[in-house]
C-alpha cells in the first residue's frame, strides 16, 4: 500500500482495521486499530505488541486519548468525508497541546486539494483515496508558498516576517 | 485603505494558479462534481439557475476607484454588463462562463482583489460599518481589525471545512450599522471602566431558517487577544457543531443547544490554552494594520462654503436628495454621499459597467478615490466637500444614480430570488418592481420616512427579511409564489426579529398590502414617529385587522 510520508511516496505495511468487535481476537501483524478496541483491550495489547497504532474520527475527543499517546507510533485521523473538518482540530491539538511526536496519518476521504491544509495542521502522512492519483496529489504541498496564520507546522507566518523586517 | 505587500500579492496570485488547475482537472473529469463543489465554493463560484455566479470579496465594503473600474471591466468582458452588490458588501456576477473564471480571478488579482472564501463552509468576508472612519459616534475605526481578521482567516488550515458558513462583523461605533447582532460572531469596539478600548463579543446570531440574535459571551476583550479568542470560538464550533443536518449546523444552534453560559465557558477554557501563544497580537501588528486607515487630508476651509445652502433653497429636488442621501461627517464641511442603486426601474443593488466607471471617476474627483458598499446595497462616496454636492448631484442624475430614496420604502433590500437563484421559492425582483410602481410619488415616500423593507426569495434569508421593518419572504404554495410578511424587525442596536403578520399573501397583492399597512401607520402615528416605533407602540393587531379584514 502506498502512502505519502514526509512529502514522498512510500510503501507501507500497516493495515487498517475498520470494523472489529471489542470482543474479537487481536489481529496479527502491524495493524491500525480503532481506538475504542485498543482501549477495551489495552492490557492485552500492551503485553502482546510493541508497536501500537490507532485510528480515531472526529467523534472521539482528543482529550480522551491524550493520556495514552506514549504508546502510539501512528495515530490515524479519519475523514469520513472530506467535508468533515473535525480532524483538523484534533491534529492541531495532538501536535500543539499534547506534543504528540509520532506519525499522524490522514485516512478516509483524503484528496489532493486538502493535503495542504492537513499538513499545516500537523498531519505528516496521507493515505490518498485509492481511486485518486497519488503522484498528482503531491503537488498540493506547493499550493501556497506563504501563509498568514500560525498552525502546527513551524513555517514562519507572514506577520512574523513583517515584524522582523 | 489597506495596500497589499508582496506576501498578500503572492497569496492571491498562487490562489489564481491553484484554481486554474482545479478548474482544469474538473473539466478533464479528474474531479467529480461533488469534489469540485467545495473548491469552487471557496472561490465564490456557485452554479445558479442560468449560469455560474461568481461572488467577489470586497473586504469590509471598501473599494478604490481602480478596483471599481476593474469590476466594471469584468462585468463588461465576462458578463452582461452589470454586477449585483450584495447585503454582505460583496459583488456578484451572474453570467460568467466557468472556463473564464480563472481569468477573472487573475484580473482581480492585479488590483488586489479576490473571491477567496466568499462562499462555502469557511470563514467569510468580514463585514463592517459602511461609515467607518467618518462617523461622529465612532469609538475606533473597526477596519484595521477587520483586516487583521481577514488575514488570519484566509486559508485557515483548521477552519476551512467547518460545519457551515461563518460570518464575522465588527462595529466600531455606538450605533451599530454592521448588523453585528445577526452574525456568527459580532464584535463591538467598546470602552471599559478604565477607558481602554477592547471588544464586546457576541456569538450565535444569524438569520436563515432559525433566526437568533447574538448572545454576549464576553463584555470586554483586550485587543491583543482578538485572534486567540476568535480561534477558541471557532475551535469549539469546529469540534462540536452539528454536521448531521445542514439546517442545524450553524453555530447559533450549538450556542442554543448547550446554552449561552456553557458555550461561553467552553470557549474560555479553550482560550486559556492559547491565549498567550503565537496568536497574541503585538502592538506593532495592530499599528501596522492601523497605518493603512488614516484620514485623507481634509481642507480646512470646506466649512466656509455657502453655495450649498443656497442651492438647497433654490432647488427642491436637490433639497430632497440632500435630506435623504447624505450622512453627516465628523469633519465640518464634509459629508458622505449615498448613491442609490434603487432606481425604480432597476433590480435593487445592480449597477452597470458604465455606472461603475462613472462612480469611480466621481470618487476620484470628489472623494479621494474611495467607494464603500453598504449593507443596504448602495454605494457611498465617504468624503465629499459640501461645496461639490450640487455638481455631483447633477452628474449623478445623468446616469440614473440620484434617486432620493435612501432609507425610504423604495430603498429595499432584495436577494436575487427566483430570477437567478436555484434555491428560491419565489421571485423578489418582480416584487420590488411592483412596489416601485405602486409607490411612485416621492412626496408620499418622504412623508412615510424611514422604512426598511427587506425581501428574501426563500428561508435562507439572504435578503435579511427577519430584520426588516417590513419583511417579505417568498414561499411556495402548491407551485405558486406566495409571500409571508413580518413586521417590526431591526438589525441595529435594538436588534429584533419581525413578527409574522398572518397567512401568506398572493403575489399580485404584495404592494397593496404594504399600502394597507402604511394606511394604519399614517392614521395612528404620533408626531415624528417612524413606522417601526409606531409598530412597537401599538402592536400587530391594528395592522393585521386592516390587511385581513378586507380580504
Ligand atoms: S434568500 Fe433564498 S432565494 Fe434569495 S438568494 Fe438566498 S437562497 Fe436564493
Amino acid at each position: 500500500m502506498q502512502v505519502i510520508k514526509d512529502k514522498s511516496i512510500i510503501n507501507d505495511e500497516w493495515s487498517l482495521i475498520r470494523n472489529i468487535e471489542n470482543s474479537d481476537p487481536i489481529p496479527d501483524g502491524d495493524v491500525i486499530l480503532p481506538f475504542l478496541f485498543w482501549e477495551a483491550n489495552r492490557e492485552k495489547l500492551i503485553n502482546s505488541k510493541d508497536k501500537h497504532a490507532i485510528w480515531v474520527d472526529g467523534s472521539i475527543e482528543t482529550e480522551s486519548i491524550a493520556n495514552d499517546l506514549k504508546y502510539f507510533i501512528i495515530i490515524a485521523l479519519d475523514f469520513p468525508t472530506f467535508k468533515d473538518g473535525r480532524s483538523y482540530s484534533h491534529a492541531r491539538l495532538l501536535r500543539e497541546r499534547y506534543k504528540y511526536e509520532g506519525e499522524l496519518r490522514a485516512i478516509g476521504d483524503v484528496l489532493q486539494d486538502q493535503l495542504f491544509f492537513m499538513k499545516r495542521c500537523g498531519i505528516d502522512s496521507f493515505k490518498v483515496r485509492d481511486d485518486k492519483n497519488i503522484e498528482e496529489a503531491l503537488k498540493s504541498f506547493k499550493d501556497f508558498s506563504v501563509r498568514y496564520q500560525a498552525a502546527a507546522d513551524d513555517d514562519a507566518t507572514i506577520s512574523s516576517q513583517r515584524k522582523f523586517k | 485603505m489597506y495596500k497589499y505587500d508582496n506576501y498578500d500579492q503572492t497569496i492571491v496570485n498562487e490562489r489564481v494558479e491553484q484554481f486554474r488547475d482545479q478548474t482544469r482537472r474538473y473539466l478533464a473529469g479528474d474531479l467529480s462534481d461533488d469534489e469540485f463543489r467545495p473548491l469552487r465554493l471557496m472561490n465564490g463560484l456557485y452554479i445558479q439557475r442560468h449560469a455560474p455566479m461568481l461572488r467577489v470579496a470586497i473586504p469590509y465594503g471598501l473599494l478604490s476607484s481602480k478596483q471599481l473600474r476593474m469590476l466594471a471591466h469584468i462585468s463588461r468582458k465576462y458578463d452582461k454588463g452589470y454586477g449585483h452588490f450584495s447585503t454582505r458588501q460583496n459583488i456578484q456576477f451572474n453570467w460568467p462562463a466557468l472556463e473564464t473564471v480563472p481569468d477573472i480571478l487573475a484580473d482581480l488579482a492585479t488590483v488586489e482583489m479576490h473571491a477567496i472564501q466568499t462562499s462555502g463552509n469557511c470563514i467569510r468576508n468580514t463585514t463592517s460599518d459602511q461609515f467607518a472612519g467618518i462617523s461622529k459616534d465612532e469609538i475606533e475605526d473597526p477596519r484595521p481589525y477587520c483586516e487583521i481578521i481577514r488575514q488570519w482567516s484566509t486559508f485557515h488550515p483548521e477552519f476551512s471545512f467547518l460545519p457551515r458558513k461563518f460570518k464575522i462583523a465588527v462595529s466600531g461605533s455606538k450605533g451599530d450599522r454592521a448588523a453585528a447582532m445577526v452574525h456568527d460572531i459580532g464584535l463591538y469596539l467598546v470602552n471599559n471602566e478604565k477607558g481602554e478600548v477592547g471588544f464586546k463579543v457576541f456569538v450565535g446570531g444569524g438569520l436563515g431558517r432559525t433566526p437568533y440574535i447574538g448572545k454576549c459571551i464576553r463584555d470586554f476583550l483586550e485587543k491583543k487577544y482578538l485572534l486567540s479568542y476568535i480561534e477558541a470560538i471557532l475551535r469549539v464550533y469546529n469540534r462540536f457543531g452539528r454536521r448531521d443536518n445542514i439546517y442545524k449546523a450553524r453555530i447559533k444552534i450549538l450556542v442554543n443547544d448547550v446554552g449561552q453560559e456553557e458555550f461561553g465557558k467552553q470557549v474560555e477554557k479553550e482560550w486559556l490554552h492559547i491565549k498567550e501563544g503565537v496568536l497574541k497580537l503585538d502592538q506593532k501588528e495592530i499599528d501596522y494594520a492601523k497605518s493603512f486607515f488614516t484620514s485623507p487630508t481634509y481642507s480646512k476651509d470646506a466649512v466656509d462654503d455657502t453655495s450649498y445652502n443656497e442651492a438647497k433653497k433654490s432647488n427642491k429636488s436637490f433639497l430632497n436628495w440632500t435630506t435623504r442621501n447624505l450622512y453627516s461627517h465628523k469633519i465640518p464641511g464634509y459629508t458622505a454621499v449615498i448613491i442609490s442603486l434603487k432606481a425604480p426601474d432597476i433590480a435593487p443593488g445592480d449597477a452597470t459597467d458604465e455606472q461603475m466607471d462613472f462612480i469611480a471617476e466621481l470618487s476620484d474627483l470628489y472623494s479621494f478615490g474611495e467607494i464603500i458598499v453598504t449593507h443596504d446595497q448602495n454605494l457611498v462616496l465617504p468624503n465629499v466637500k459640501q461645496v461639490d454636492l450640487f455638481l455631483l448631484w447633477e452628474k449623478l442624475k445623468t446616469k440614473n444614480l440620484a434617486t432620493s430614496n435612501i432609507g425610504l420604502l423604495t430603498d429595499m433590500i432584495c436577494c436575487p430570488g427566483l430570477d437567478f437563484c436555484s434555491l428560491a421559492n419565489a421571485g423578489s425582483i418582480p416584487i420590488a418592481k411592483q412596489i416601485n410602481e405602486k409607490f411612485d410619488n416621492l412626496d408620499y415616500l418622504h412623508d412615510i420616512g424611514d422604512l426598511k423593507i427587506k425581501m428574501s426569495g426563500c428561508m435562507n434569508a439572504c435578503g435579511h427579511h427577519h430584520v426588516g421593518h417590513i419583511g417579505i419572504l417568498g414561499v411556495d404554495k402548491k407551485g405558486e409564489e406566495f409571500y409571508q410578511l413580518t413586521l417590526g424587525g431591526s438589525s441595529e442596536n435594538d436588534a429584533t426579529l419581525g413578527d409574522r403578520l398572518g397567512p401568506a399573501i398572493a403575489k399580485t397583492d404584495v404592494a397593496d398590502v404594504i399600502g394597507k399597512l402604511l394606511d394604519v401607520y399614517v392614521k395612528l402615528r404620533e408626531e415624528d414617529e417612524r413606522f417601526l416605533d409606531t409598530y412597537r407602540r401599538i402592536g400587530i393587531t391594528p395592522f393585521k385587522e386592516n390587511v385581513y379584514a378586507s380580504n
